[in-house]
């Protein structure tokens, strides 16, 4: 009988965070400007530059790490970790080691049927590194320093996930904790969200822990999924084999679907960590993480209790609302002002979720404005459009946020409640279709929506679909 | 007129009342600069032309009215370890040979809303890695006094240039004792502040957490003036401290009864040149004639300051120096094949021995499996050291002692025997592991005419207490800055005169002065993690 294998998977997650200026320097952390122009002295590692800490790093960072159960280190320090690269100005990254800011935390995820809590060991502040642009034709390589000195925590976890499932189910409670909190987008495709997964196997049973590998370059939920199992089929082939897994860091190739080895444990750079000495230890009071406490926004549990009281929606939707909060912002925002949450909700549940998976969407990619969506609810209940105009509007206020109001006045969408007008083209209709007339006359109740069909056809879609029926069953009465 | 004898106070004096114009004043240290740099090399860069654009600026806001301080338009130097926006920077290492800074040091800034008028950029060991002037690229610096001997260093270019008059005044750093022996060595005087004074922004770091930019100068006045000068709280720097007091220059009183001056037994023993303990002992008696109370006691651990000093600074060194790798500016290696080629060519052709020296003992000591048995046992020793002197100030003061256990040695007779070399700074080191304030002032001659120097190490924050008790021993002696004429007439020995002391010594007028109290001043560390964004 084959042995039953266990998977063993701990996580590191890096995660950018949202403040406006760099960690340690005044340049601003925006995404996309031209190379090498948001950067200074300091985030460039000039000689007599020193780094000065920026306060809302240590305060997402203690948010992050109050959120995820984590007890708050009260007197944290800075080390610098050495390592030669082009792409770290100072050859040494400003990182955390040995007093991490936060440590000892968990978060619980459910994956399936099993409700777990997966521990975190500690969560650490550090500064981004700069890109590396190589250029291959030209056998040169250029440095781009903007990233340099953008904020990061990295968030240790203990080896606690056993799947791919478990795994993304961690990392999408962490992507959800930390955008309720603003701290973060979390957008693994523009790496603000990365994870190195560490996996070993070990047969089912044991109590020992396998030669673990470190996965790097993860990009995408799915990447993650499909190199977690790949390596576990890859470490567990090699014990069938009766060879051994070597300690190394592996650099997973998203085209090509599998993962190289990196380095070996050999190769493994000796950091030699040490105390900053340019920067002073970071005292954090109880006033203060009280403070972060009480600014901090609601989190989600919090909101599904309020939805229940305030709103009065299905405990269903409130959870898939809430699941992003970006959802739940647009959900709060759009019923504010149209006071219709169940209409809303419905909205969001429906049309919005269905074309955000037809084109492969997240929810923080919606562009549409709660004021259009609003507008869009209020034009449908009003009678002004009829449901299955609104949902073309919709549509268009998906795509491009249009103006509901303009767009159906300026493309005449608007319902048609003029009994005249709506009596000339039903007798056109009846004369038009004979064998219809005569079917309903004779009892079939099915050919009067064949005739209603006819006549919204002509209206093209702007009549008011009862109305039609009402006056159709009244005419061949 | 002769400008040159001026100390930097009297010259600015003359400036102010329009006896002496700026340009006059620079053309005069240029001149002098010129005649003296062929034997002594006291800087890597004479910038002449820009000096005299800065004369022009600086006379323009003095007339305006804009500059009124004591060292407006005097003429000054900087350590070549200092950055200044645009002018070469160099650490007197070949890595940096080429290197123009983006920006301007704090502490040069602050001199230049003084109204400093920077003439160059001075010698060094490189990257400040020395206690001789030797290990620069671009050759020893001499003393002034002597022209056989050493002047010390690793600030050994900003004292033989204040010593040899080719300035008024300079600034210095000091890690481990940079400004305080060579001033010792040079017959200047030379004060390293408390930890937190002066900015570090714009220094380009040795050992951070021990490095402190401070003034060398000619007598205990203008090295007051230059100190309160340069002394501010900067938001650039983490480890700059808000300071209640940077009245520097109002500790200019002579008076120092009832002072508790405590001498180290520790500093007088074995290892010192006689010569020196007892050109210490008689400025001991000078203070004492003058008021104070002088007593010997055991400062204890002094043996570990030495090791511990050399781990930390090592260390710290190792990680700061890793930036220079010809990537992004300085020098490049001319031939190399790929990236860590390009690292290890560029590095090895760029620093020199002892430089090399220091990296490697840093990262050793930092190594994983090393670093508890050395650096964190250095940084214990570094605690242990802090709390001996904490104790001393419960009893005393200050503390005199020497500056160094020798006047300045020959040249060439240092490098070979590294380790002798580390063992001169013995009485200095101590004070950076603690942060303290400590001073070198000029107490004599030895047989050979070389100086000699006191050290005075005050508690944080005490500096005041240093300058009055300089203060009152240069009255006491009429000990005035000694000019080494004899470089001028190419006899390359010493014997300067001591001249009359003309100046007039200011009197204290309040008796009751509290200055001697120990004011508990340390930095608010949640305040300072404060930039918002």
């Amino acid at each position: 009988m084959a042995k039953q294998y266990e998977t063993v998977i701990g996580l590191e997650v890096h995660v950018e965070l949202a403040t406006r200026t760099k960690i340690f320097c005044g340049c601003s952390t925006a995404f996309g400007a031209a190379p090498n122009t948001h950067t200074c002295p300091v985030c460039t590692g000039m000689p007599g530059s020193l780094p000065v800490l920026n306060r809302q790093v240590v305060e997402y960072a203690m948010a992050i790490g109050l959120a995820t159960n984590c007890r708050i280190t009260r007197v944290c320090k800075f080390d610098r970790k050495n390592y030669f690269y082009p792409d770290n100005p100072q050859n040494y990254q400003i990182s955390q080691l040995y007093l991490p800011i936060a440590r000892d935390g968990y978060v619980e995820i459910e994956a399936g049927d099993t409700k777990k809590k997966v521990r975190i060991h500690e969560m650490h502040m550090e500064e981004d590194a700069g890109k590396l642009i190589h250029d291959e034709w030209d056998d040169t390589s250029l440095v781009d320093y903007n990233r340099s000195g953008v904020p990061l925590v990295e968030i240790v976890s203990e080896p606690d996930m056993r799947s791919a499932e478990e795994v993304i189910a961690y990392l999408e409670k962490l992507r959800q904790i930390i955008q309720y909190l603003g701290a973060s987008d979390c957008k693994l495709q523009e790496g603000s969200m990365r994870a190195d997964v560490n996996l070993s196997v070990r047969e089912a049973g044991s109590s020992q822990f396998g030669t673990r590998t470190e996965m790097k370059n993860l990009n995408s939920f799915k990447a993650i999924s499909h190199a977690i199992e790949g390596e576990r089929e890859r470490q567990i082939e090699l014990l069938e084999e009766g060879k051994a897994v070597i300690q190394e860091t592996r650099r997973w190739d998203d085209n090509k679907e599998s993962s190289y080895a990196m380095r070996s444990k050999e190769d493994a750079q000796d950091y030699r960590y040490f105390p900053e000495p340019d920067l002073v230890p970071i005292v954090i009071s109880d006033e203060w993480i009280e403070a972060v406490k009480s600014r901090q926004p609601e989190l989600r549990a919090e909101k599904l209790e309020r939805y229940k009281k305030e709103f009065d929606i299905p405990r269903y939707d409130a959870e898939i609302i809430t699941e992003s909060k970006s959802m739940a912002d647009l959900f709060e925002a759009a019923t504010s002002i149209c006071k219709k949450p169940k209409k809303v909700s419905n909205w969001l549940m429906v049309e919005t979720m269905r074309l955000m998976k037809e084109h492969g969407m997240e929810p923080e990619d919606l562009k549409f404005s709660p004021e259009n969506l609003a507008k869009l609810i209020n034009l449908a209940d009003a009678g002004v459009v009829n449901s299955s105009v609104a949902k073309e509007v919709f549509e268009k206020v998906f795509s491009e946020d249009v103006d509901p109001e303009q767009y159906v006045e300026e493309h005449g969408l608007k319902t048609v409640h003029d009994e005249g007008a709506l009596k000339a083209v039903l007798e056109q209709v009846i004369a038009d279709n004979p064998q219809a007339v005569s079917d309903y006359r004779g009892g079939k109740e099915k050919a009067l929506g064949a005739l209603v069909g006819q006549t919204m056809k002509a209206m093209k879609g702007k009549a008011n679909p009862g109305m039609v029926n009402q006056m159709l069953r009244e005419m061949l009465g | 007129m002769d400008l040159l004898h001026l100390t930097a106070i009297e010259l600015g004096r003359k400036i102010k009342t329009r006896e002496v114009s700026v340009t006059e004043a620079v053309k005069a240290v240029l001149e002098q600069a010129k005649e003296m740099e062929p034997e002594i090399n006291s800087y890597v860069t004479l910038d002449e032309a820009g000096a005299l654009m800065q004369a022009e600026a600086v006379q323009k806001r003095i007339d305006s009215g804009e500059l009124t301080g004591p060292l407006a338009g005097v003429p000054a130097a900087v350590k070549d370890n200092m950055c200044i926006e645009g002018k070469l920077t160099t650490c007197s290492s070949k890595i940096l040979s080429n290197f123009h800074p983006a920006f301007t040091a704090e502490a040069v800034k602050n001199l230049q809303k003084a109204g400093a008028v920077i003439v160059g950029k001075t010698n060094m060991d490189e990257f400040a890695m020395g206690s001789t002037t030797e290990t620069s690229y671009y050759g020893p610096t001499k003393n002034p006094h002597n022209l056989m001997h050493v002047p010390g260093g690793s600030s050994g270019g900003s004292c033989a240039a204040v010593a040899a008059q080719e300035c008024w005044y300079a600034l210095g750093s000091d890690t481990g004792g940079s400004i305080r022996q060579p001033s010792s060595f040079c017959g200047v005087v030379g004060l390293k502040p408390t930890y937190g004074t002066v900015s570090r922004y714009g220094l380009i770091a040795y050992g951070s957490s021990l490095d402190q930019i401070g003034p060398v100068a000619r007598d205990v006045s203008d090295c007051a003036a230059v100190l309160e000068a340069i002394a501010s709280h900067d938001e650039k720097d983490s480890t700059s401290i808000q300071r209640k007091d940077y009245d520097f220059t109002s500790a200019l009183a002579r008076d120092v009864k009832g002072m508790k001056i405590g001498i180290p037994r520790d500093y007088m023993r074995e290892g010192l040149n006689p010569e020196v303990a007892d050109a210490v002992w008689k400025a001991a008696r000078v203070l004492e004639e003058q008021g104070a109370v002088i007593e010997e006691f055991d400062l204890s651990l002094v043996k570990y300051a030495i090791p511990a000093y050399y781990v930390i600074a090592s260390a710290e060194a190792s990680s700061n120096l890793e930036r220079f790798d010809g990537v992004k500016y300085g020098y490049r290696a001319a031939d190399y094949e790929g990236l860590h080629n390009m690292y290890k060519k560029t590095r090895s052709e760029g620093f020199g021995a002892e430089v090399k020296r220091r990296i490697m003992l840093g990262s050793f000591v930092l190594s994983s499996g090393y670093y508890d048995a050395y650096y964190l046992k250095a940084l214990c020793v570094k605690a242990l050291i802090k709390q001996a002197f904490d104790r001393a100030f419960e009893s005393y003061d200050l503390i005199l002692g020497p500056a160094a256990p020798t006047t300045a040695p020959e040249l060439g007779k240092s490098l070979q025997d590294p380790l002798k070399m580390y063992l001169g700074d013995i009485y200095t080191i101590s004070v950076n592991l603690a942060g303290l304030p400590g001073m070198s002032v000029p107490i004599g001659r030895d047989r050979k005419g070389l100086p000699v120097g006191m050290q005075l190490i005050g508690n944080s924050f005490q500096e005041k207490t240093l300058i009055r008790a300089a203060y009152t021993y240069e009255c006491a002696t009429e000990k005035q800055f000694e000019v080494s004429a004899d470089v001028r007439a190419g006899a390359g020995m010493a014997a300067g005169q001591a001249g009359d002391c003309g100046r007039a010594c200011r009197q204290t007028g309040d008796p009751g002065d509290s200055a001697f109290q120990a004011k508990s001043e340390m930095p608010d560390v949640q305040a300072k993690s404060g930039r918002e964004a």
